[in-house]
């Protein structure tokens, strides 16, 4: 049973075809590598599956439940959680701050959550320490190095306890020492059942990582399987050295 | 009939001067990304320029563009190196505050040397007027029209066949690529904020024969012309002409059909209208912001 | 951690005395040109704490609050005439139902204004404070017009007439900086900053942007109407360009940006210390309109050379001397 179903998706930005028919499916509880080509459409899929642009035709199941049209609070609420490509945090708010902003609520009722506010506090402060970035807690989101706000971001979107987690490059722009935490940390957090989905360029990244890999190109599936069947899969060499 | 179809005609004559107004400010919109809640003020202030070459010196309105258009250039430049330039954090919202302090600065000017009375610039041809069909036209409107399309067609041909105003079109676009490629952007927006201040010199000459003023008058003209570039779409200068030849036309029809005292309040409610269909305006991109 | 502790204690004392003084003010100098000056310049620390949860936490800034300080006084002046309240102290009873009106039409105007992001939103409020002036002067039959609307008169007399308005806008200074601190604490008021920060990125962690904008759009609409009504009944009489008046909003609004915005304490400080300025510039050169010109360059000199607002610039400066101070914590260091 897969935790996250796209079928049929597509979307065009005037003339550009970005999104394709393009069809997935995510299994639970695995990390799955969404790899491709630049402009193969990664980013749009992401940005179609949380809700931040309206998809032209398909349909989006999570957990069994239809969520497309849904805005990107409404899909983080049901249980999915997303980074940005160049990290997002909130550069005014200190980073326990920014790990304090998530909610899993809707609408109004997200206005009184806040009951639990020093569980969530201890909560929070164990996810630095869990990232090794305690040492900043007080610091403003805008003064930390960029490590650092890759880092705050994971943990910020796992704060309220996403099922399912898209990560946008989680391996970009990163020094090599950093990439080993955040894969082990990655890996920790997966263990504790939380399923990824990973854009990624850095192909050994994904490689040590993924337990299987989707290949899109031109805004559709072309493989997928276990990382080591894909990378020789002729569509795939095709798709990397003929775009 | 006859009296809508004139409000009609009236309302595309007016609409000109609007779009010309309006044009200013989505410009200055486009190349800075600030609103200059002072354009109103600088207009009013035009027409009072206006006013005192005409009562002191005889000098035509029209003609007296020659001194203030040119005045009104530098003094947008000086404005906006003075007060826009330094704003390094928090443009947007600081822009706002600069700008309503100049309006309010140049309100208290003009108060000064001329209190509150309301002034009008008169001259032949806002009495004198022509036939069409079953009613008359009053010259100045066509007069003022027309000067509006020149400088408007003035401003598009910069735009379109200068390398200078490709250069703005492209700090429109996008400031920081603008910036990267080499364009000098601070310049740029220095000139753009003297050519909206030129503009609405412009614009005051003829608002001041049309009008009565005084110099709290701008409140209410900003409010029209903010409306009309947000229906136009920000930055959109073709939004902008349209939506103020259509919003002045539908204004002097509402005066003739319910009320006048009634005219202004269609701003609102077709604002109102317009931003829940399409809250980017008519002719504004979708702004997708960082995504 | 004692120094943290420390650090609050001074903070209640302190508060505890500031309130305890503009408690027992009236007592130490009754004369109605101070207690008049005190009226004004509490009301507008009550203003601009309310116009601070909008534009300081949300970062969407309204440039027609006027709007709801007129709305309510118009509000308030209504309900006393069509229920023929007498003056007195009854009056006050129905500045609280004064604010719920003027709540009621924030929600209709947030609906739709904030459908747009900061530029857009800006003039919008700007367009709805003129149209609510328009509406005030031609719905006579209603409003009065242009001839005004009047309260019941107050039956207090000398020195004594200012001081219910006084404990009026007293009370309600407080309650908007209690509600502001509240939300300041609360994960709401979090959801707020987050919006301000990064509107998409708040959008993505969860944040509910559009209940949440226009939640503190409403509250702070309410508070500014529940003073507009209160200012009406002091005023006693009331017209459309003198209570929908552009500058009491940018008023409301420089003030925020002089003490710090989005900090709970800069408007407070913002108020008072502008709030009498423009007081003494109005009284002195009101009469020649030379005071506008004086107050806009108070404000461009204070963008200029403060943009950042009094309270988080002198932080600053507090911040560095520490960062300066030589090895004071150097066994802290991580």
């Amino acid at each position: 049973m897969s935790l996250l179903q796209v079928d049929h998706l597509s979307k065009r930005f005037g003339g550009v075809v970005a999104v394709d028919d393009c069809t997935l499916s995510i299994p639970a509880g695995g990390i799955t590598g969404l790899i491709g080509p630049n402009g193969s459409g990664k980013t749009t899929i992401f940005n179609l599956i949380t809700g931040f642009i309206a998809m032209d035709e398909g349909r989006i199941t999570f957990k069994s439940e239809l969520i497309d049209g849904l805005g990107p609070d409404r899909v983080y609420e049901r249980g999915i959680g997303r980074t940005f490509q160049l990290a997002r945090i909130f550069p005014r708010l200190t980073a326990l701050e920014n790990l304090l902003v998530p909610v899993r609520r809707s609408g109004l009722r997200a206005l009184f959550s806040g009951a639990g506010w020093s569980d969530e506090r201890s909560k929070a402060m164990e996810m630095l320490e869990f990232l090794e970035i305690s040492q900043v807690a007080g610091a403003l989101g805008g003064s930390l190095s960029y490590g650092q706000r890759k880092l705050l971001e994971l943990g910020a979107v796992m704060m309220a306890g996403p099922e399912l987690v898209l990560l946008d490059e989680p391996a970009g722009g990163v020094n090599p020492a950093l990439l080993e935490r955040i894969a082990d940390r990655l890996r920790t957090l997966n263990s504790r059942g939380t399923t990824f989905l990973i854009v990624e360029h850095n192909m050994s990244f994904v490689m040590n990582l993924c337990s299987e890999v989707i290949v899109v190109h031109r805004g559709r599936q072309i493989a997928s399987g276990k990382p080591d069947a894909v990378r020789s899969d002729p569509a795939v060499l095709d798709a990397y050295l003929g775009a | 009939m006859t009296l809508v179809l004139e409000a009609a005609v009236l309302g595309i004559l007016t609409g000109g001067v609007y779009a010309l107004m309006a044009s200013g400010l989505t410009l200055i919109f486009g190349v800075m990304r600030i609103i200059n809640v002072g354009h109103g003020a600088l207009v009013i202030l035009g027409a009072y320029l206006s006013f005192v070459l005409w009562r002191n010196l005889s000098i035509d309105p029209f003609v007296s563009l020659v001194v203030t258009m040119p005045v009104m250039f530098v003094l947008g430049v000086i404005l906006q190196v003075v007060f826009i330039r330094p704003l390094k954090t928090d443009r947007e919202a600081l822009s706002v505050l600069v700008t309503y302090s100049i309006a309010l600065g140049i309100e208290g000017l003009l108060g000064y040397f001329f209190s509150s009375n309301y002034l009008q610039i008169t001259a032949w041809y806002d009495t004198a007027s022509f036939p069409i069909g079953d009613f008359r036209i009053t010259y100045v409107y066509i007069y003022g029209f027309l000067l509006c399309l020149a400088i408007l067609g003035a401003i598009f041909l910069m735009l379109y066949r200068t390398t200078f105003g490709g250069a703005i079109r492209a700090t429109m676009l996008n400031r920081t690529a603008a910036q990267l490629v080499g364009i000098d952007v601070d310049r740029v927006s220095a000139i753009a904020f003297g050519i909206g201040m030129a503009t609405a010199a412009a614009g005051g000459v003829v608002f001041g024969i049309t009008n009565t003023f005084n110099p709290g008058s701008h409140y209410d003209l900003i409010s029209r012309l903010l409306t009309i570039i947000v229906l136009g779409g920000l930055g959109s200068l073709r939004g902008a002409i349209i939506a103020a030849l259509v919003m002045l036309v539908i204004e002097d029809i509402t005066a003739v059909v319910i009320s006048p005292v009634w005219a202004s309040f269609v701003f609102f409610v077709i604002l109102v209208a317009v931003l829940l269909v399409r809250p980017q305006g008519l002719f504004g991109l979708r702004v997708r912001e960082r995504l | 951690m004692n120094r943290l502790r420390d650090k609050r204690v001074l903070m209640a004392v302190g508060l505890v005395a500031v309130l305890t003084l503009t408690l027992v003010l009236p007592a130490i100098s009754p004369e109605s040109a101070t207690t008049n000056m005190a009226v004004f310049t509490l009301m507008y620390v009550g203003l601009a704490t309310a116009w601070n949860i909008m534009g300081g936490y949300t970062g969407y800034i309204s440039l027609g609050h006027a709007g709801f300080f007129g709305f309510g006084a118009y509000a308030l002046g209504l309900l006393l005439a069509r229920l023929s309240i007498a003056g007195g102290y009854a009056p006050f009873l129905f500045v609280p139902v004064a604010g719920l009106l003027t709540g009621l039409m924030a929600a209709g105007v947030g609906w739709f204004a904030l459908r747009t992001r900061a530029a857009t939103f800006v003039i919008v409020t700007i367009a709805f404070m003129f149209m609510l002036q328009l509406l005030a002067e031609n719905l006579t039959s209603l409003t009065g017009g242009g001839a005004g609307l009047g309260f019941p008169n107050p039956p207090w007399r000398g020195d004594f007439f200012n001081i219910p308005f006084y404990y009026a806008m007293l009370a309600l200074a407080v309650l908007g900086l209690a509600v502001s601190w509240s939300i300041r604490r609360s994960k709401f008021g979090l959801g707020l900053l987050a919006i301000r920060d990064d509107e998409d990125k708040a959008l993505a962690v969860g944040v509910p942007a559009r209940a949440f904008k226009l939640t503190a759009f409403v509250i702070s609409a309410t508070l500014v109407g529940m003073i507009g009504s209160v200012y009406g009944y002091y005023v006693t009489f009331i017209y459309p360009q003198f209570v929908v008046d552009p500058l009491i909003g940018i008023s409301m609004v420089l003030m925020v940006f002089l003490g710090g915005l989005g900090t709970l304490w800069g408007p407070v400080l913002g108020a008072v210390i502008l709030e009498p300025a423009q007081l003494w510039l109005a009284y002195n050169y009101g009469a020649s309109r030379l005071y506008l010109v004086l107050y806009s360059a108070v404000f461009l000199l204070v963008i200029l050379l403060m943009p950042r607002g009094i309270i988080p610039s002198v932080r600053d400066l507090i911040a560095e001397r520490r960062a300066s101070a030589p090895a004071a914590r150097a066994g802290a260091a991580p």
